[in-house]
């Protein structure tokens, strides 16, 4: 067996005990109920943080708008189940056309951005994501979306000229956002979509378009001399790692019975606390973002007795790790410390 | 006269977002990185003129210069502490640093300052300006503002040309390790840059809560994103860029909420953005930079 497939069986197979274990504890009565509340999030955040990693570790594209994806996938899902709600009764095939929803918006979107902005070279992608994730999330908040017995009704920022009849209902209210949300995702949901993310991020990234598009990211005019297709192969990426973004968006939404698009779920901080996951995670290890997204959402809860001083912390713990994982300096301390250590083992070897 | 009214709020804003997109694009022409730190820095200098005068009782300049030479200090610390080590190192993990120090002086100004929202007292009491029989008045706050933007740009732009320092920043902007070869002080250039930008940082803060006058520990960041496209809109390391795009996106901004939709003003703003980045992508005075093979 190759080592890379070893590698990522051991990443699936280390999710799956997780996941036993977790249901056990759970099913024991052993986790308290603010962990069981963290299960979800958690699995988005791993979700989102896998997409972003395919951006920015095998893109090598910086993307600060993830949480814009994220945000058209959950509107995009909630709304979807919202309208099928009367129509299908199945809880799991809800989600599921829901998901597809989610995943198509979001991947479309990611689509439309990345046909300009890919052409672009340098940080480019970075600023206009950031503005994306601004505008969705402006957007939204001024969308209305009404239905009753004489159709369906839109407005933008005026909801009195909709004219609604008496028996309407509101899929989408403004900044009031997406109410009543049937809470369709759980654990499980997330763990199957993360496996499912793994699954097609190495089935890429192992791929011949996945070596193309880490030789664009190496040098792009050398991959451009060999015949590669660029904007093909970047747009390709992108749209992939929107698209897993929004699955994310769509496990969020349906884990809230109401949805709206605020700074702190869709603002940029959002985007750039994944973005902490992957970089911490470490860039282009999805095994790593996994982690780091799981320890990242414990860290803030388990300092939670330290109340006030928990976010202060969390942002020196943040500096800390930054510094001693890519200063130069740090990096040769680092190397000096583990050669004594390897000199140490093997003389006591001999 | 309604129009002239929306144009000079409009100027007043972007003159704002002009004197802190200075502070995003001088450190970005010379240390290449994003420094999402830098509107925190705004709302700390907005929080020294605020205790200044109201819990010591000092007069307007005085609070404010001992803002700007507060910021300076935070600045260079900042850049001492997170930054330098990192000057090797890839541009993401020094941005995940810059928005480590980001968050760390947001929490720190909540326990310092709490959380509540404190009302900032206008530091400026110059008289309003009224023209055409008081039909268009032109508060103290705008004057005073679109001044100091105007001093600080002519100021910087002669600063840069004309003094040893300034040509050495050019130098470092342009290639750090020639730059070292030819005997710029490297280190000490950085330094520099991230001082001046930090205190006009401060300067732009009080302004800015003189027209807004609320003052959170979070005051700092949506200012700082805005400025930091300006920055982007104008041709990022570019002075006079920064300069056009503060006072363009401050035009628009305020025209987008008058006439448009007061809700849908920041996308308005955004979408501009993107439109400017596809048609022009250095930005409206960025250089071309041609690649070599």
């Amino acid at each position: 067996m190759k080592k890379k497939t070893k590698d990522q069986l051991i990443t699936i197979g280390s999710i799956a005990v997780l996941y036993l274990i977790v249901q056990i504890l759970v099913k024991t009565g052993n986790m308290s109920s603010l962990m069981q509340g963290l299960l979800v999030p958690m699995c988005t955040y791993s979700l989102v943080a896998i997409g972003l990693n395919l951006c920015v570790g095998y893109l090598g594209e910086l993307s600060i708008g993830h949480a814009g994806f994220m945000c058209v996938g959950a509107f995009a899902g909630a709304f979807c189940t919202k309208v099928l709600q009367g129509t299908i009764e199945n809880g799991t095939l809800l989600f599921v056309f829901a998901l597809f929803a989610g995943i198509l918006a979001a991947a479309l979107s990611g689509f439309l951005i990345g046909v300009p902005v890919l052409r672009l070279r340098g940080d480019y992608l970075a600023i206009v994501t950031l503005a994306f994730g601004e505008i969705i999330k402006n957007i939204i908040n001024v969308l209305y979306v009404a239905k009753d017995g004489n159709g369906w009704h839109f407005a933008i920022s005026d909801a009195k000229s909709m004219s609604l009849a008496e028996d309407s209902v509101w899929l989408i209210n403004g900044a009031k956002g997406i109410t009543k949300v049937p809470r369709l995702s759980g654990f499980t949901a997330g763990i199957i979509l993360i496996v499912i993310a793994l699954f097609v991020v190495y089935n890429l990234v192992n791929s011949r378009s996945g070596r193309a598009v880490m030789a664009i990211r190496d040098n792009r005019i050398a991959a451009e001399s060999v015949g590669i297709n660029i904007t093909k192969y970047k747009l390709m990426a992108f749209t992939i790692s929107a698209a897993i973004a929004g699955a994310g968006g769509v496990l969020y939404a349906h884990n809230l019975s109401t949805l709206t698009a605020t700074p702190a779920n869709f603002g940029y901080n959002m985007s750039i606390m994944i973005l902490v996951f992957v970089v911490l995670g470490g860039i282009g290890s999805f095994r790593g973002s996994i982690i780091a997204a799981v320890l990242l959402t414990l860290l803030p809860e388990m300092l939670r007795g330290l109340s006030d001083y928990r976010m202060l912390i969390y942002s020196i713990v943040l500096i800390l790790m930054m510094l001693f994982n890519w200063a130069p300096k740090c990096i040769v301390w680092r190397q000096r410390l583990a050669a004594r250590f390897q000199k140490k083992t093997t003389k006591e070897a001999v | 006269m309604n129009f002239l009214t929306y144009l000079i709020n409009g100027i007043s804003l972007g003159s704002v977002y002009a004197i802190i997109a200075l502070g995003y694009t001088m450190v970005y022409g010379i240390a290449k990185m994003l420094n999402f730190a830098h509107g925190d820095v705004i709302m700390i200098g907005c929080y020294v003129v605020f205790l200044a005068m109201s819990r010591s009782g000092l007069p307007a300049l005085p609070s404010v210069a001992l803002a700007v030479v507060a910021c300076t200090l935070l600045g260079i610390t900042v850049e001492k502490i997170a930054y330098k080590p990192l000057r090797r190192a890839t541009p993401l993990a020094v941005l995940i640093t810059a928005i480590g120090v980001s968050y760390f002086l947001q929490n720190m100004a909540l326990l310092l300052f709490g959380a509540d929202t404190k009302s900032f007292s206008p530091v400026v009491n110059v008289p309003a300006l009224k023209l055409a029989d008081g039909a268009l008045t032109i508060s103290g706050t705008t004057i005073v503002t679109v001044a100091a933007c105007i001093v600080i740009m002519i100021g910087l732009s002669l600063f840069v040309k004309r003094t040893k320092a300034g040509q050495a920043m050019l130098a470092v902007s342009e290639d750090k390790d020639a730059a070292q070869l030819m005997g710029v002080n490297v280190n000490a250039t950085i330094s520099l840059t991230f001082a001046i930008g930090s205190g006009l940082a401060a300067i732009a803060g009080v302004l800015f809560c003189s027209a807004y006058p609320t003052l959170t520990p979070y005051t700092g960041s949506m200012p700082g994103i805005k400025a930091f496209t300006a920055a982007v809109f104008g041709g990022i390391g570019s002075i006079p860029g920064a300069l056009i795009g503060g006072i363009l996106l401050g035009v628009i901004e305020i025209f987008g909420r008058a006439y448009i939709s007061s809700q849908l003003s920041d996308a308005i703003v955004f979408a501009v953005l993107i439109v400017v980045l596809l048609v022009k992508p250095t930005g409206l005075l960025g250089r071309q930079v041609h690649e070599k093979v």
